[in-house]
């Protein structure tokens, strides 16, 4: 063995260099340095002793594209060293990353606790899919831990919150959420979207499952549909039924006996991934790859830019308030300071002054009047987003869940780009004179 | 696909060890330098159940190129090789001897592995014994505890990258087999 191979062993390589060089070693036949994309179905087998070891899951190999694929799994090994976890799984979407996660740990039975400040997709998916697969999700104030704890039931099989909740720039107090799952034997999953790995890794303040829609920030700029799911490795799945029991699909196996520290992940890939079929594709996992290296850069600008319109909304006299954790007026601005010390993301929302139906129309009038914030349903762009929830991304919900949810009827949610600060400053303001 | 020629830090794993006994029997040099150079590996525990770890790990390191010796009280072959009830029945050398059995019957493991002249001793994910090791050290035996010895091999041979899982391997450096 060469005596170099050793030379940087056990060196702690930092966010930025593990960002551009984690889980891709250039190609030993042909030298590439990009990734490549490997834009194939199917793999040749060695023999047919090694496909059957592979189906057998006897080998760790490559079977199909809608188990795993070459450019994928980098994706999928980069994700989970900058979320420092054991591993992780890609999958189309983020909302299939909270569904594979949640058909990995759940049966019809279950139930789940959630933080009531959620996207409104996926209080969507947890109130209504979930009905239909026999489970049930209870909903939380996250700030109100007795409200958790008197939630939990002998039923209860997960924890479930986002860093920032969406829409309403709360800081969720991981730590102390972590430990009640402790305390019950629950696995805490946490939505790090808003956040990405760079400004907070849940899986360091205890949480072990950790979902993005990597459509957002890691992609970076709003081309591809993508979902990663990355686990710490840390969960003793020994007495957690679905993880642990015997595999009616695979003879039997026990995944957490054969598997250890990787059983939720091999579950949820071989199993879950194999029978819903929500793969990333080869060529998104290229373009997520993409964002992932400068995905430090964008997120410094992009927490700059949040600050400055954050603080320009706060001041501005046709703004009512504003919910971003960043500014000291925010309740949330002690805990995002803990969680996320360079600062809490660039998505947030405001509220125009004014009530009811007028406060309504308002919202149009201005989202209207903007000519450089792109009015659509996306958050987490290389350009600035604007959306009124209220009449979009939230509408399915009733008025009850709507007001449980934390939405107002004149919250307007920004997703502050990287744009020059004052153009934004600029567009922002015209668009409020025109109220 | 091989691996690059550096290592990046450890992984996040759920051993109970703490991080001194973690650097000494978990080290990556002795790790690579066991899977490298062993050739011969005895299992004590191999079962003959094919959906059992050890049967996995057995399976993946005969195909990978290790001639795997079972140890069973009972068995009289498996995966076509023959079985011996005790380490010490074994014929000829045995370079590593890797230990499916639980914690408290380690020591005595160890100590056999000593006399038939093993090169190193290997404690598989979640089999912690001080004794055990500290018998295979004083004999001069490199070891291995609380890791998977197909885990291992297979961050190192780039398999477990496939399967997405965080091998803590970074380089820029063209990639080769280290093993």
């Amino acid at each position: 063995m060469n005596k170099e191979d050793s030379k940087n062993q056990g060196r702690p390589f930092g966010f930025d260099t593990r960002m551009l060089h984690a889980g891709h070693i250039p190609d030993a036949t042909t030298g590439a340095r990009a990734v490549p994309i490997y834009q194939t179905t199917s793999y040749v087998f060695d023999s047919a002793d090694y496909a059957a070891q592979l189906f057998d899951l006897k080998q760790y190999g490559n079977i199909y594209t809608r188990i795993n694929n070459p450019t994928t799994a980098v994706f999928e090994e980069r994700m989970a060293s900058l979320e420092e976890g054991a591993g992780s799984v890609a999958t189309a979407s983020g909302m299939a990353a909270q569904l594979t996660t949640m058909m990995t740990l759940l049966e019809p039975g279950d139930e789940v606790v959630a933080s009531q400040h959620l996207y409104g997709g996926t209080r969507t998916q947890f109130v209504h899919t979930f009905r239909k697969l026999g489970v049930t999700a209870r909903f939380v104030d996250p700030d109100d831990f007795d409200a958790w704890e008197a939630a939990i039931t002998p039923r209860t099989k997960v924890l479930y919150g986002e860093t920032i909740g969406n829409p309403q720039g709360s800081v969720l107090d991981m730590e102390r959420l972590a430990a009640l799952g402790r305390a019950n034997y629950l696995p805490l999953v946490v939505d790090n979207t808003f956040a990405t790995p760079y400004l907070c890794r849940p899986l360091t303040f205890g949480a072990n499952i950790v979902i993005h829609s990597a459509t957002k920030f890691i992609g970076g700029h709003g081309n591809s549909i993508a979902g990663v799911i990355v686990e710490s490795g840390e969960f003793d799945y020994s007495h957690y039924g679905t993880v642990s029991s015997p595999s009616p699909s695979y003879h039997g196996l026990r995944f957490y006996d054969t598997f250890g520290h990787h059983a939720f992940l091999m579950k949820a890939r071989v199993e879950t991934l194999r029978d819903t079929g929500a793969c990333l594709s080869p060529f998104n996992a290229f373009l997520l790859i993409q964002g992932l290296e400068t995905l430090s850069l964008r997120m410094d600008r992009h927490v700059q830019n949040a600050m400055a319109v954050a603080a320009f909304l706060e001041e501005h006299p046709k703004v009512d308030w504003v919910a971003y954790p960043g500014l000291e007026s925010s309740p949330y601005h002690t805990l995002a300071n803990k969680y996320l010390p360079q600062g809490p993301g660039s998505v947030f929302s405001f509220g125009l002054s004014g009530e009811g139906e007028a406060v309504r129309a308002k919202g149009k009038i201005f989202i209207e009047a903007l000519d450089l914030f792109s009015h659509l349903a996306n958050v987490g762009d290389a350009r600035s987003l604007v959306i009124h929830p209220a009449s979009t991304t939230h509408q399915q919900l009733s008025d009850e869940e709507l007001a449980a949810s934390g939405i107002a009827p004149g919250m307007i949610r920004l997703s502050v780009g990287l744009e020059t600060k004052k153009d934004l400053l600029w567009d922002l303001d015209q668009a409020l004179h025109a109220i | 696909m091989g691996s690059g020629s550096s290592l990046a830090c450890d992984l996040t794993l759920n051993s109970v060890l703490s991080p001194e006994l973690k650097a000494k029997y978990q080290n990556q040099q002795t790790i690579r330098r066991i899977l490298g150079q062993a050739r011969t590996v005895a299992m004590v525990g191999l079962s003959t159940h094919r959906q059992k770890a050890s049967y996995f790990v057995a399976t993946y390191l005969v195909s990978h190129g290790f001639r795997v010796i079972p140890v069973h009280p009972k068995a009289k072959e498996i995966l076509g090789e023959k079985a011996y009830p005790t380490l010490l029945d074994i014929t000829g050398p045995v370079d590593l001897v890797t230990i499916f059995r639980p914690s408290r019957e380690a020591p005595r493991y160890a100590r056999q592995a000593a006399e038939i002249g093993a090169k190193a001793l290997w404690l598989q994910l979640r089999i912690v014994s001080e004794e055990a090791v500290g018998i295979a050290e004083a004999a001069g035996l490199d070891v291995v505890m609380d890791r998977c010895v197909k885990m291992e091999h297979g961050r190192y041979d780039g398999t477990m990258h496939f399967v997405g899982m965080n091998t803590g391997i970074l380089t820029a450096r063209r990639a080769r087999r280290w093993l």
